[in-house]
């Protein structure tokens, strides 16, 4: 057995600054999440008050004890609400994730109704699209908590009404795959949002606070001269009684939720089991201490994986070979992965050994695991005259037409089409997430710039100038500005370019967490139905 | 002899079967059809079911127990305490069909069960007897005129009673009637037999009981007494060797009196002589016991003795050869009976499983549960005796207590933590207790802390089967929500370490191992302090449904329908649950109530309109 031997001294200066400089960045997406938490608990007096619980309490009522929760993308949005990070409400108003109720894994998104009532957000509808779209693939039965004011009407945008449309189109696909949709209305889910429960296969209603209408009272007066209550156009009791659009009447949030557990727990799902297979041979804490801040000191890989991997257990794939790309078979937590790593730039060996690697876990129906952590493909006369640039497609026409669940970890260094032959958003992994570290980008900041100052030093000469060596360190400052403050991770993942940013010593089981996901998808033949569940 | 059958069931059979064993004999159990999987039936060599579980079916049947005996090639036949253990018709259906009988003879079992003899004998051989009346006569005039002579306050006692049925206190004549009409049924009801007897109420006595042993040949001693005075409904709870109040003089008196009686019928065998000890030091023979008793094992505690053994020796012939002088006690011993039964409430008998057994280090337990044993309502609530040995009174008793806080007994209510409460009493402690003790002892049930709720949802949490993902979220912020009866705990659990909020106090139950636990469906069990806690999980227990017509206050129309009648007019305060409106559809009658005491604001409809669902009917306010 191939157990990897550490060769990190985690006694050594280098490990204490990258554990440090770590640890940081946790602190800053933690203080984000509970920003979020913090500003959405301050409506507790206003909730309480009517009877309501919390969105956040919600979701904890609705999971069962003990059972996992993979939360996602819980800083979308950040710095998108407003320009002014201080200030700035990160998570789209939007709670996500994976978890389980009633024993049965299902994808759980609520409306996060104590910031803004509710409304929906930009970045919160794309994260609501992508749970959407994650339920989907990985077949989880998909629980929406709804209570929404809809629609910012200061902030509306014809794009935003306009891609708002493909939550019902997915809602419609879901059901029609043979998805179950359960939503809980806990509050307004109005005009457009009444959809929602109308394309739901099962609609719980809390009485006295449901308001599910196409026109409120204001509108519909101003737009028919009719005159009647919240209660009569759309309430819980009107709904479960008149309507038909509510199924089940709950008498209060805890009881809706109730509900929807007992609506899970009666559709004969199933469930796959709890995760085992040996622990690393090293602690998941020293993944703290393995990445350098800046991504210019090279990394074994085999580092990383030695923490997560069962029993620290990595068949390395023509180890010799193109040895900047690191391939190899492991397992996660009893799932068996093909692993695709950097060490280096991608070289010309380094891809056709990533392609042949690639295929062969198609062939065996492995799931892929891909480290991001690449400076790039390598240029340079030799490796053009290699064929870096077919090799480095025929890497890409691997990634892209894979048939098997792959999986991307943003550990570092993610730039230039480095980004694209190991995975990256574009070439659909079925989960990607972010280390906090991560740093994304078409190529590093100080070769943009440096690229650019070369180019406008080249063209003033050919004009018979001298190049402005003020202007030029401008530029240069600029696109450094301009590349480092988009390449973060908190950046790409404000803007739903990852499934989220995990803390490094999460990321066994979010990989084992994602694989079950995977292998449970694959294992489950879904029923579907021509147009969907129609109501009467 | 080779074989020996028990004709009884839980701990007894067991305790019988360990002696019998260790003297190698072969070991046959009986059982009921609760019992069949029963710890005393598998522990034995063999086991035959005799019968159904209502006691009479099986452990009262004496013909199936015979039958056993004979079929199993049993020689030998020890009833234990209870059940047949002094029936004289069974000891003598023993004898006659060939076999050992392990107690006394039958005629003296008949003469001691017969309480009004069995005085009648005490008076004859110079015991003192409590001043009362055990006449022939049963007639109330004769109860009332000797009541008139004993004075009050008074006992009513069944002539064939025991165990405390068919037994009153009568205080005074108003409601001595009543308490006889009573006593008489039960007596009729538990025995078969309603005859009663009156005795005078001693105020401030303790029950003493002298253990005697006698062989076949005469040979009497007794090895000394037992203090049985904590009480309640005039069932024993906790009983110790010596008693606090004897002193070696006294003891020789007492001894004397009871292997006078012992002597004055030939008795053969263990057997306990039970008087009443008044403030004076004045005793009085109460009854006589033809059996092993259930708190036998502080005798063999302090004596050294195998009670069960010399029963077995003595009834195979053997002289018993020591003398009087030959008997020490050493040190002082207390036993507790751990039953399953609520204190508070009035020590109401529980049924149900035990979820989770362990008895305590360093003390005799005498038990037949495990985990997982129900708690059947046929039998008594006797769960198990604990016996502490201690140098002085005050050791044992600290052991007793110790010992009861480390027992582990998850499920049905017990009386654990007040046996304990009990041993740790000031008055208890100093002076030992009177039979009216426990009508005085003040005993409130522990309720659960912010901690053990904290505790008890932490443990939901780790119950559940997700191994490295158990409680895990990338998002330790997260809260998991339990409600636990009426309390709701906020769960939050961060690489391992479980963080609780609970009534507003924030508790790291990690810190907190001296719990053990059981998890029910829909219910946590926890040892905590001592004290057994069962807490109700409720996270997703539906609430109280309303009514669907009224919300906001508004009664509206469930379904399309013509109203017949409208009951009520504006200003006027309803009822809950009166007809307001009557709705006729599809050819029903259908009233329409609200859910709680109300004042009509507005009547929206008369009799004979036609109404759509939503219609509203009534307009109300809540009113108190």
């Amino acid at each position: 057995m191939p157990a990897i031997q550490s060769k990190i001294d985690v006694a050594g200066a280098a490990f204490a600054r990258n554990r440090a400089h770590m640890l940081a960045l946790i602190g800053e997406l933690r203080a984000l999440e509970a920003r979020a938490a913090d500003k959405s608990a301050q409506a507790k007096p206003l909730f309480e008050r009517r009877g309501q619980l919390l969105p956040r309490e919600r979701v904890a009522r609705l999971l069962d004890i003990g059972a996992p929760w993979l939360e996602l993308s819980s800083i979308a949005g950040y710095g998108l609400d407003t320009p002014e990070l201080a200030k700035s409400v990160p998570g789209g108003g939007m709670i996500a994730g994976i978890g389980y109720l009633s024993g049965v894994r299902c994808m759980v998104v609520a409306s996060d109704s104590g910031i803004d009532a509710g409304a929906i957000q930009h970045m919160g509808r794309e994260k609501l699209l992508r749970a959407q779209e994650l339920a989907l693939k990985n077949k989880l039965p998909f629980i929406h908590l709804v209570e929404s004011a809809g629609a910012n009407l200061l902030r509306y945008r014809v794009e935003g009404f306009i891609h708002g449309g493909a939550i019902f189109h997915n809602l419609a696909k879901l059901s029609a795959a043979g998805v179950p949709v359960v939503t809980v209305v806990h509050g307004s889910s109005t005009a457009g949002g009444a959809y929602m429960p109308g394309l739901s296969d099962y609609v719980i209603m809390v009485r006295g606070r449901a308001k599910a209408f196409l026109a409120g009272p204001p509108l519909l007066k101003a737009a028919t001269g009719e005159i009647a209550t919240d209660e009569e156009l759309g309430g819980a009791v009107m709904h479960t009684h008149v309507s038909g659009l509510g199924e089940y009447l709950a008498e209060d949030d805890a009881d809706g939720i109730r509900f929807a557990r007992e609506v899970i727990a009666r559709l004969n799902w199933g469930t796959a089991g709890a995760p085992n297979g040996k622990p690393p041979r090293y602690g998941a804490d020293e993944l703290l201490g393995i990445m350098p801040p800046e991504h210019r000191t090279p990394v074994d890989m085999r580092e990383v994986i030695a923490r997560f991997a069962d029993d620290s257990d990595f068949l390395d794939f023509k180890p010799d070979y193109g040895p900047a790309t690191v391939c190899g078979h492991a397992s996660v937590q009893g799932f068996a992965v093909g692993i695709v790593t950097n060490n280096g730039p991608l070289d010309p060996d380094g891809a056709t050994k990533a392609t042949h690697f690639i295929q062969s876990c198609c062939q065996a129906g492995l799931p892929i695991l891909y480290l991001q952590n690449t400076t790039g493909y390598i240029v340079g006369r030799a490796s053009e005259e290699a064929g870096m640039i077919k090799h480095g497609s025929k890497m890409i026409q691997a990634v892209s037409n894979a048939n098997v669940p792959q999986i991307t970890v943003m550990c570092g260094a993610s730039f230039g089409a480095g980004n694209y032959g190991m995975c990256g958003r574009a070439y659909n992994p079925r989960f990607l997430f972010s280390w906090p570290n991560a740093q994304t980008a078409v190529m590093g900041a100080e070769q943009a710039a440096l690229t650019m100052a070369n180019v406008m030093e080249a063209t003033a000469r050919r004009k018979g100038e001298e190049p402005d060596a003020a202007q030029i360190d401008a530029l240069k400052t600029k696109i450094v500005g301009n590349f480092e403050s988009q390449s973060s991770a908190f950046v790409t993942s404000a803007r739903l370019l990852d499934d989220g940013i995990i803390d490094p010593r999460d990321t066994r089981n979010v990989l084992g967490y994602a694989l079950s996901i995977c292998r449970e998808a694959d294992a489950r033949t879904l029923r579907p139905v021509q147009f969907g569940v129609a109501r009467p | 002899m080779k074989s020996l059958l028990i004709a009884n069931r839980g701990e007894i059979a067991r305790r019988i079967m360990r002696t019998a064993r260790r003297m190698g004999l072969r070991t046959v159990a009986v059982y009921s059809d609760t019992d069949r999987a029963a710890l005393h039936v598998r522990e034995a060599d063999t086991a035959v079911r005799i019968g159904g579980s209502a006691p009479r079916e099986s452990y009262l049947n004496i013909a199936a127990i015979i039958a056993a005996a004979k079929h199993t090639g049993a020689e030998a036949v020890h009833p234990g305490y209870g059940f047949l253990a002094e029936n004289a018709e069974f000891a003598q259906a023993v004898i006659d069909a060939g076999l050992l009988w392990i107690g006394p003879p039958p005629a003296v079992i008949r003469q001691m069960a017969d309480k009004a003899e069995a005085k009648r004998i005490a008076r004859d051989a110079g015991v003192p007897v409590i001043p009362g009346y055990d006449g022939e006569e049963q007639d109330d005039a004769s109860f009332h005129e000797a009541a008139g002579r004993i004075g009050y306050p008074l006992m009513i006692k069944a002539a064939y009673g025991g165990g405390g049925r068919g037994m009153r206190l009568v205080r005074d004549e108003g409601s001595l009637q009543p308490a006889l009409d009573a006593a008489r049924s039960e007596a009729e009801h538990a025995f078969g037999d309603g005859r009663l007897l009156l005795e005078r109420a001693l105020s401030g006595a303790r029950h003493i009981e002298m253990q005697v042993f006698a062989d076949q040949y005469g040979n009497t001693i007794h090895l000394g007494e037992r203090d049985c005075s904590v009480q309640r409904r005039h069932q024993k709870l906790i009983e110790e060797s010596p008693s606090p109040a004897v002193d070696d003089a006294l003891r020789e008196r007492m001894g004397a009196a009871a292997i006078a009686l012992a002597k004055a019928v030939n008795y053969a065998g263990a057997g306990t002589v039970e008087f009443l000890l008044d403030a004076d030091r004045n005793f009085y023979f109460m009854e006589m016991n033809t059996r092993l008793q259930v708190e036998h094992a502080v005798t063999e505690a302090i004596t050294g003795f195998d009670l069960v053994e010399w029963q077995l020796r003595v009834a195979m012939g053997e002289h018993f050869t020591r003398q009087q002088s030959d008997i020490r006690l050493h040190g002082h011993a207390i036993e507790a009976r751990l039953c399953a039964e609520d204190p508070a409430e009035n020590f109401l008998p529980q049924a149900g499983r035990i979820v989770l057994w362990r008895p305590a280090e360093g003390v005799r337990t005498d038990h037949a549960v495990e985990s997982g044993t129900e708690i059947s309502p046929y039998y008594d609530s006797m769960i198990a005796k604990l016996i502490a040995h201690g140098a002085t009174r005050d050791q044992a008793r600290e052991r007793l207590g110790h010992a009861l806080d480390e027992t582990v007994a998850l499920g049905p209510s017990t009386n654990k933590s007040f046996l304990a409460a009990v041993l740790r009493d000031e008055d208890f402690a100093s002076r030992g207790a009177t039979t009216d003790f426990l009508s005085r002892f003040a005993f409130a049930r522990a309720e659960p802390d912010a901690t053990t709720l904290g505790i008890a949802a932490t443990l939901l949490a780790r119950n559940a089967e997700y191994g490295e993902w158990t409680s895990w979220s990338n998002n330790p912020a997260r809260m998991m929500s339990v409600r636990l009866g009426e309390d709701d705990v906020a769960l939050r659990c961060e690489r391992g370490t479980y963080h609780a909020r609970v009534r507003d106090e924030d508790i790291v139950t990690d810190s907190d191992a001296r719990s053990v636990a059981a998890i029910e469906s829909g219910a946590v069990h926890l040892a905590r302090a001592g004290h057994s806690f069962s807490l109700e999980n409720t996270t997703h227990a539906p609430p109280a449904r309303r009514t669907s017509v009224a919300t906001d206050g508004r009664l509206t129309a469930p379904m399309n329908g013509r109203v017949v009648a409208v009951n009520v007019t504006a200003g006027e305060t309803v009822e809950a649950g009166k007809a307001l409106v009557v709705l006729e559809a599809m050819k029903m009658e259908h009233a329409l109530s609200v859910p709680q005491r109300a004042r009509v604001q507005a009547v929206h409809v008369a009799p004979g309109a036609q109404v759509a669902p939503g219609h509203l009917l009534v307009e109300l306010e809540p009113a108190t």
